[in-house]
């Protein structure tokens, strides 16, 4: 096919060159109709699956390495496997992406529910359980619609359901939806969130999920990317799945890059063979930063994310990679900011984020960001203090200890400090409040002081707007 | 009298069959007493509390936490543009301070004609394609200020039919046919799937 | 297991736990352990502000971060939710650890108010302390704090002050997993999250107190409590709860010779440190201008008049002396005494006055024998895990609230299987097991169809598969433990009774907990004010030095005194803290009682409906005032201590039951304290090794053996009587709040008791044409028409009409007639 095209029908999508994994009916306009599934190999990898013993699916996930997608990386297989025998277990899909900067869940959602529910049935099978909920954000309607249709469909053509495919096999999904609260992606606060509850992180220690995890049942939650990927590694096999990618990382990830590049957009990706530059300025992909200008910096992985600069430029895109660099790749986010860009007031709008995003659990969290939020909005508002800068840095501190990830600067002679970082809090969205702050400090420490020498004088051109909730 | 209407019980009691646990009905449930009356009321969450058996403050626990519910009338259409980092690099903060003047509203305001509801929100998951907002969740991409302003005069012509009320979610619902289900069972009762077991044994 | 081998060779059998180093320390911590407490238990505390010992661990505050190295580095853990493991390296000091904690508490207050020196927590609050010993001097916060509505009543009896939350989950953690009653949460999210109610919903809850002590901070507060006393000058005394026979382990908190708070105290015994709000608050009795202070002696014009101790205790005596037989006179109550003081009085009047027509229960609890003769269980018994529970008496929330939280966790953390034989549906709602609601009349033929294995059909309404599920508890190998009462007072005693024995016919190793609710039921009938015997649960006849007297052969009952007095057979009533015009369940009887007697002397704390007809009103000083031994129901001992000094001139019971001795001429043995537990431990085997000194210094106290040698033989046989044609069939129980003495007497509590209402099954309602809320009409065979609002409720079996006893409105004591096995009530609407 075409080599980055646009795709009107599925907006945002970049059809580049390359294996496709996941986004092979992505071109279709009708790549959502079970007709259009149907009539490209779809559900075939299902009816393989039914074909083998469950054990055996294990065995071919596992083999694969197929890394979850949905930020952790952790390979599913192994995921599956610590499950305990007991019964009744669950499957839950991950597809409340509210990541800054992620969106390629919903892409798959939108473009390919079906693809999307043969995995979770071939899951579902190979895990020995027959109740799965899908757990789609609340803000994506038309996911949901494309979603409940496929559903639909898929029930009445006896692929989902009671007796599938008029095997004994028989496995409900159910649809279920979000209301809106980012740390809901975070897999504890998930199942929380499915038990009807306020999506507040569970402690693990003891609540794994796939020890206790929805009604404290063994429960596997998996990323929708990392189901998608199911179908075809069911028909092509593990052998053949790994010769893409990398050794540590076979197989593709769907990646969105925006900001300040000129071709933004989603892009599936060998992992581990292509480096940030390729990307950001490869013909294949982003063709470069907007206006030609300089790269400031860039967030690998989504906002929770320490930030890159252009030592890191040529970095492999693989976790392997990213993390010993001082950040994540995470959930595949990558967002560009060229020169034009204001550190600070950057900064102050990821840390915004987090501040609005904490579930209000952990005490470092609840309170830690929203100061830090308060700080910010103080310096860009005219009133920093000398002492703020180190006030913010503190603050960090007491939400993750020691010295947080941060990627080289051979200039500054600082040296790399691996992911992850440190926490005094139950999960990893306070301290990823933390990563804006250490990255555009250690980097950018003289914008800060500027803004602060300058006072009142930048309080017009930078305030931001609205309100935190 | 804003409690669920029969209609909406009815779908109440489908939508709760699908979950091992009543509880675990909450949040769809408060979507369709948002979707029948545009916000959630008091009511409406008493009438959740008894079908799924938890006291009205633990619905209120759980409903309040979620950014989509709404304890108050909000407008035909909430239109909520995204500031967060991607949409903030190429001018969703600008297209915000557009969007106020041109409403007269600060996010989280009503335009006084009952409209408008204009919210500043985080990521929605369309990046690549800012700045951006959504309007009762469906997206619009790459905005400049014209757009919007064709966007708002669309909509209050009412040539976006495409786009429900507040409220109201996904179009298409999921119905599994009864005869189709394969069957959800309590936690405490559930056991093992039959196929399972036996595929597993003579695997071995 | 790594423990076993660090086990030393000589004593192999003892497991000497978990070994662990703390700050350097080798120690041992036991199986599962959390970090917090196993540190705590060997002197080392971790501050801390969401942990509470008695609730599952959150993590949320974050204040009990220490340094913990499991095997993989030291890292920064949360000591409240993390079990001690083999090896594990703990460090409560180092640097990383204090900067944590230090973290946490800067965090915490930014946003708390600087309002110490007014607010009710100021000076015992941990979040002041650990400021004061962590914490770092001044803000660096300069942004505005977080605002809210100062405080806001979320109950009758509680305030929350929501700028001063620190968010822990304690309270709204206790309504939801403790109590049951999740009425307050977590509202909004974020930096925006506060602890509220519905909107228009209160905070209802019987336990609503527990939140006010467990909040770490002043957040909650207790309507009687803001602003009375600050806590310097507080001093603290511990003692045991007179309010039911639980025995709930409480300190009392006094400030210028006045109760102002009653704290639980956790007791793994009893309470576990939680207290009904009726137990808590209670203490505002005490300063009640229904108090009585003085002596008062009715005179010619029927009015009492205040008179010296002497001249009282002379009339009183006088009335006992000139009766021409003991037989003709009566004595009432006495479940509100101390032991000591039951004693006493028991001496005095059976030892010395030769009267046996003594009855400390008012014909709304159990044969004095089954009380004590029956097997007794303890609370730890029943509770303990993987138990099976028969619940045959009343709602334990509504007579024994802190019982009931000991069950409630039980049936829903510890695996223990409810059968609910109770009248009606009681809280524990659809944790229960088996369900098995008698219609009244017929628990014994219920527990007979399960000793006979008969529950292949339905019997009485009740389904087969109930029958069958609480058949094969109760004949699996899991120890039972059934918990007896009166869950209807228009049921005679009989139908529990014979239920009782066809229920130990089918598990003859079961044990008992006797629910009666009142105070110090069970110490009543161990020292003898019950017809028939001597303390210890020795028959009348018993050779005992000291109560020579004693006549031969059994007395009257409550109702029998009653009836007697009807009957103009009766010349003196003695009451003992008793007011039969309110609380004798047949008030038709009572009345006719009152209107026939001779002299009525009254022994009480209060001026009652029942003082208001007595010739002589003698002053008691209450609980807290003095010093005495309580025995809740499972036979257990432990102290109540006296924190403040009586009002007016109102002396401890015994006192007045040695003065009674004196004036007659006799001496019951003892003047002091020590004396009569002198006399009690010489004359009651089981209390010959109580060490009455230290029985205080253990929080649990220790459980005697009752009932003598009590040999029970139960009948099974109690004839249902076929329901007329009113149809309905009544059950009559106790609400917690009630128009006792107590309550009305408290200034918060009098208000919290509801209006009679009418509840019946919706299928019953239908039938009779009437809506729920809607007035209706109930009457007895013969008797008056009473007006009551009736309710339809579906846990309600079909039937079945229920009304609360002593609420406001209706009282249910005009329907009820003292004898009848059951009352068939008619409604019409
Ligand atoms: C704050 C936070 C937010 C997260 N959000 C998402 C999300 O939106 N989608 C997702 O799949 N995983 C998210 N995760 C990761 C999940 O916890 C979990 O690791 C993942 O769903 C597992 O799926 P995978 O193994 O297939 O990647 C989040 C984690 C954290 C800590
Ligand atoms: S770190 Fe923040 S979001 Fe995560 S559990 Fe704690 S308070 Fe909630
Ligand atoms: S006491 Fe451990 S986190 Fe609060």
């Amino acid at each position: 096919m075409a080599t980055n095209a646009y795709v009107p029908h599925a907006a945002g999508y970049v059809d580049n060159e390359g294996v496709k994994i996941v986004s092979s009916r992505f071109p279709y306009e009708d790549s959502y109709t079970l007709e259009r599934s149907l009539a490209t190999g779809g559900y075939e990898g299902m009816k393989k699956a039914l074909r083998m013993a469950p054990a055996d699916v294990a065995a071919l996930v596992k083999d694969a390495v197929l890394l979850g997608r949905g930020g952790a990386g952790f390979p599913a297989g192994v995921k599956w496997g610590f499950m305990p025998p007991v019964w009744p277990r669950y499957l839950v899909v991950n597809g409340d992406e509210s990541e800054p900067g992620t969106y390629k869940d919903r892409l798959l959602m939108e473009r390919d529910p079906h693809q999307l529910i043969e995995g979770c049935i071939i899951a579902c099978y190979a895990l020995g359980l027959n109740t799965c909920f899908l757990y789609v954000r609340g803000e994506m309607p038309v996911a949901q619609e494309r979603i409940a249709q496929a559903l639909n469909d898929a029930y009445d053509a006896g692929l989902v359901g009671k007796n599938i495919d008029g095997t004994d096999v028989s496995i409900d999904i159910v649809l279920h939806w979000g209301a809106g609260a980012y740390i809901v992606g975070e897999e504890t606060a998930l199942i929380e969130s499915l038990e009807g509850n306020r999506g507040m992180p569970r402690l693990k220690p003891p609540f794994f999920p796939a020890a206790k995890g929805l009604y404290l049942k063994p429960t596997i939650v998996n990323n929708v990317e990392t189901l998608a990927n199911l179908p075809w590694l069911m028909i092509n096999g593990s052998e053949e799945y790994k010769k893409y990618g990398s050794e540590r990382s076979p197989g593709t990830r769907m990646l969105a890059i925006s900001g300040h590049v000129k071709r933004p957009g989603v892009y599936e990706v060998e992992q581990g063979k292509v480096s940030f530059r390729d990307l950001f300025y490869g013909e294949n992909y982003c063709g470069g930063i907007t206006d030609d200008n300089d790269l400031k910096m860039f967030i690998p992985g989504g906002g929770s994310a320490p930030w890159f600069f252009e030592e890191q430029l040529d970095v492999l895109l693989e976790a392997s990679e990213v993390g010993p660099a001082g950040s994540m790749l995470g959930s595949g986010a990558i967002v560009v900011m060229d020169e034009t860009t204001d550190a600070v007031r950057a900064c102050l709008r990821v840390v915004r984020f987090f501040a609005r995003e904490s579930c209000g659990k952990c005490t470092p969290c609840r309170e830690g960001t929203t100061w830090e939020e308060k700080v910010l909005q103080r310096i860009l508002d005219g009133h920093g203090r000398p002492e703020d800068i180190d006030l913010l840095l503190e603050i960090g501190a007491n939400i993750s200890p020691g010295v947080y990830p941060v990627a080289a600067h051979p200039d500054s002679g600082l040296e790399a400090v691996p992911f992850p970082p440190k926490q005094t809090t139950i999960c990893p969205l306070g301290p990823s409040s933390v990563a804006p702050i250490t990255s555009a400090i250690r980097r950018f420490r003289s914008e800060f002081e500027a803004k602060i020498a300058n006072g009142s004088a930048s309080e017009e051109t930078h305030e931001l707007s609205g309100t935190s909730a | 009298m804003s409690r669920l209407n029969e209609e909406n019980v009815a779908l109440a009691h489908e939508i709760i069959s699908r979950y091992p646990r009543k509880k675990s009905a909450l949040i769809p449930l408060l979507h369709v007493a948002q979707e029948q009356e545009g916000h959630v009321t008091n009511e409406a969450m008493e009438h959740l509390a008894e079908l799924v058996g938890v006291t009205p403050a633990e619905v209120l626990g759980t409903a309040s936490f979620y950014e989509m519910f709404k304890f108050e009338p909000q407008g035909k259409y909430m239109v909520n543009i995204c500031t967060n980092i991607s949409c903030q690099l190429v001018g969703g903060e600008e297209l915000l301070h557009h969007a106020e003047k041109t409403l007269g509203v600060r996010p989280g305001g009503t335009t006084e004609d009952g409209m408008f509801t204009l919210e500043d929100v985080e990521c929605m998951a369309a990046c690549t394609e800012a700045p951006c907002l959504q309007v009762n969740y469906r997206h619009e991409y790459r905005l400049d200020n014209s757009d919007f302003d064709k966007l708002i005069a669309d909509l209050r012509a009412g040539n976006r039919p495409e786009i429900p009320d507040h409220g109201t979610l996904g179009a298409v619902r999921q119905h599994i046919p009864a005869d189709r289900m394969a069957g959800i069972e309590s936690p405490e009762t559930a056991g093992t799937p039959a196929w399972f077991a036996s595929r597993t044994a003579q695997s071995n | 297991m790594t423990a076993t081998e660090n086990t030393e060779p000589e004593s192999p059998e003892v497991d000497p736990g978990v070994p662990f180093t703390l700050n350097g320390v080798e120690l041992h911590a036991n199986e599962g352990e959390l970090l917090i407490s196993a540190a705590e238990r060997h002197g080392v505390h971790i501050p801390h502000f969401c942990y509470h010992p008695r609730m599952t661990p959150v993590g949320m505050c974050r204040m009990c971060l220490v340094e913990v190295d499991g095997g993989r580095g030291p890292s920064l853990q949360p000591s409240c939710m993390l079990p001690v493991t083999p090896n594990m390296i703990v460090n409560t000091e180092s640097e990383p650890t204090t900067k944590a904690q230090d973290g946490v508490l800067e965090l915490l207050l930014i946003n708390h108010p600087l309002d110490c020196p007014v607010c009710d927590k100021g000076g015992e609050c941990p979040l002041q302390d650990n400021a004061y010993a962590f914490g770092p001097g001044e803000s660096r916060f300069v942004e505005e704090k977080r605002h809210y509505e100062k405080p806001i009543p979320i109950s009758d009896l509680v305030y929350l002050d929501r700028e001063r939350c620190i968010l822990c989950d304690r309270c709204t953690r206790f309504a939801d997993e403790v109590a049951g009653d999740p009425l307050i949460h977590f509202i909004d999210r974020g930096s925006q999250t506060q602890v509220n109610t519905f909107p228009e919903h209160e905070f209802s809850s019987y336990f609503s107190g527990n939140t006010v002590q467990i909040c770490p901070v002043g957040a909650l507060t207790a309507q009687p409590y803001r602003f009375a006393a600050r806590p310097w000058d507080l001093s603290e005394t511990e003692s045991t709860s007179m309010v039911d026979s639980t025995g709930a382990r409480v300190a009392l908190h006094s400030s210028q010779n006045r109760l102002v708070r009653i704290q639980g105290v956790d007791s793994e015994a009893t309470n576990w440190g939680w207290l009904s709000d009726k137990e808590r608050f209670i203490y505002e009795a005490t300063d009640s201008p229904d108090r009585i202070t003085e002596p008062l002696v009715r005179d010619g014009s029927g009015e009492p008049v205040r008179t010296r101790w002497n001249s009282a205790i002379k009339k009183a005596v006088e009335a006992l002396t000139t009766a021409s037989d003991p037989r003709r006179i009566g004595v009432i109550g006495g479940a509100r005494l101390t032991l000591e003081s039951q004693y006493a009085w028991a001496k005095l009047l059976k030892g010395l006055g030769a009267i046996d027509n003594i009855d400390a229960q008012l014909g709304d609890g159990l044969p004095a024998d089954v009380v004590m003769g029956l097997p007794k269980a303890t609370i730890a018994s029943a509770c303990a895990p993987g138990g099976v529970v028969v619940l045959l008496g009343a709602d334990p929330k509504e007579e024994l609230p802190t019982l009931y939280l000991r069950l409630r966790h039980a049936v829903q953390s510890d695996g223990v299987s409810l059968i609910e034989m109770s009248p009606r549906q009681t809280s524990f709602g659809a944790s229960v097991a088996a369900r098995l609601n008698p219609l009244p009349g017929s628990a014994g033929q219920i527990a007979s169809a399960l000793a006979d294995g008969m529950v292949g059909t339905s019997i009485g309404g009740i389904s087969s598969g109930e029958l069958t599920t609480a058949h094969e508890l109760l004949t699996s190998d899991r120890p039972v433990t059934i918990i007896v009462g009166r869950g209807n007072l228009a049921e005679s005693a009989d139908v529990v009774v014979s239920a009782i024995a066809a229920l130990r016919r089918l598990v003859p190793n079961a044990t008992f907990l006797t629910a009666l609710r009142r105070g110090n039921i069970h110490g009543a009938l161990e020292m003898g004010l019950t017809p028939g015997y001597l303390p210890g649960g020795r028959p009348l006849g018993t050779a005992l030095a000291g109560w020579e007297m004693a006549p031969p052969s059994a007395g009257l009952d409550a109702e029998g005194i009653l009836r007697a007095a009807a009957q103009g057979s009766l010349d003196t009533l003695v009451l003992l803290g008793a007011d039969p015009l309110r609380d004798f369940p047949d008030h038709t009887l009572a009345a006719a009682a009152f209107e026939r007697v001779g002299t009525v002397i009254s022994i009480d704390s209060f001026l009652t409906a029942s003082t208001d007809r007595a010739d002589v009103i003698l002053p008691a000083a209450m609980f807290g005032e003095v010093d005495g031994t309580f025995m809740n129901l499972e036979g257990r001992i432990s102290p109540v201590q006296a924190k403040v000094t009586s009002p007016g001139q109102a002396w401890p019971d015994w006192m007045i039951a040695a003065e009674f001795a004196q004036a007659a001429g006799g001496d019951l043995g003892f003047g002091t304290l020590a004396e009569v537990r002198a006399d009690i431990s010489a004359s009651v085997p089981a209390f010959a090794d109580v060490d009455w000194e230290t029985e205080g210094a253990s929080s649990d106290g220790s459980v005697v053996e009752t009932g003598g040698s009590i040999e029970l033989s139960l009948t099974e046989t109690a004839p249902i009587p076929p329901a007329d044609d009113y149809g309905l069939r009544l059950v009559v129980d106790r609400k917690l709040w009630d128009n006792g003495t107590m309550i009305s007497s408290s200034a918060s509590l009098g208000d919290l008791v509801d209006d009679a209402v009418l509840t019946l099954a919706p299928a019953d309602l239908e039938r009779l044409g009437g809506q729920s809320g809607q007035e209706a009409q109930v009457s007895i065979a013969g008797g008056d028409s009473h007006p009551i609002v009736v309710k339809a409720d579906g846990r309600i079996r079909p039937g079945v009409a229920h009304i609360p006893f002593g609420v406001n409105g209706v009282q249910a004591q005009e329907l009820l007639t003292a004898g009848e096995p059951v009352v068939d009530v008619r409604v019409q609407v």
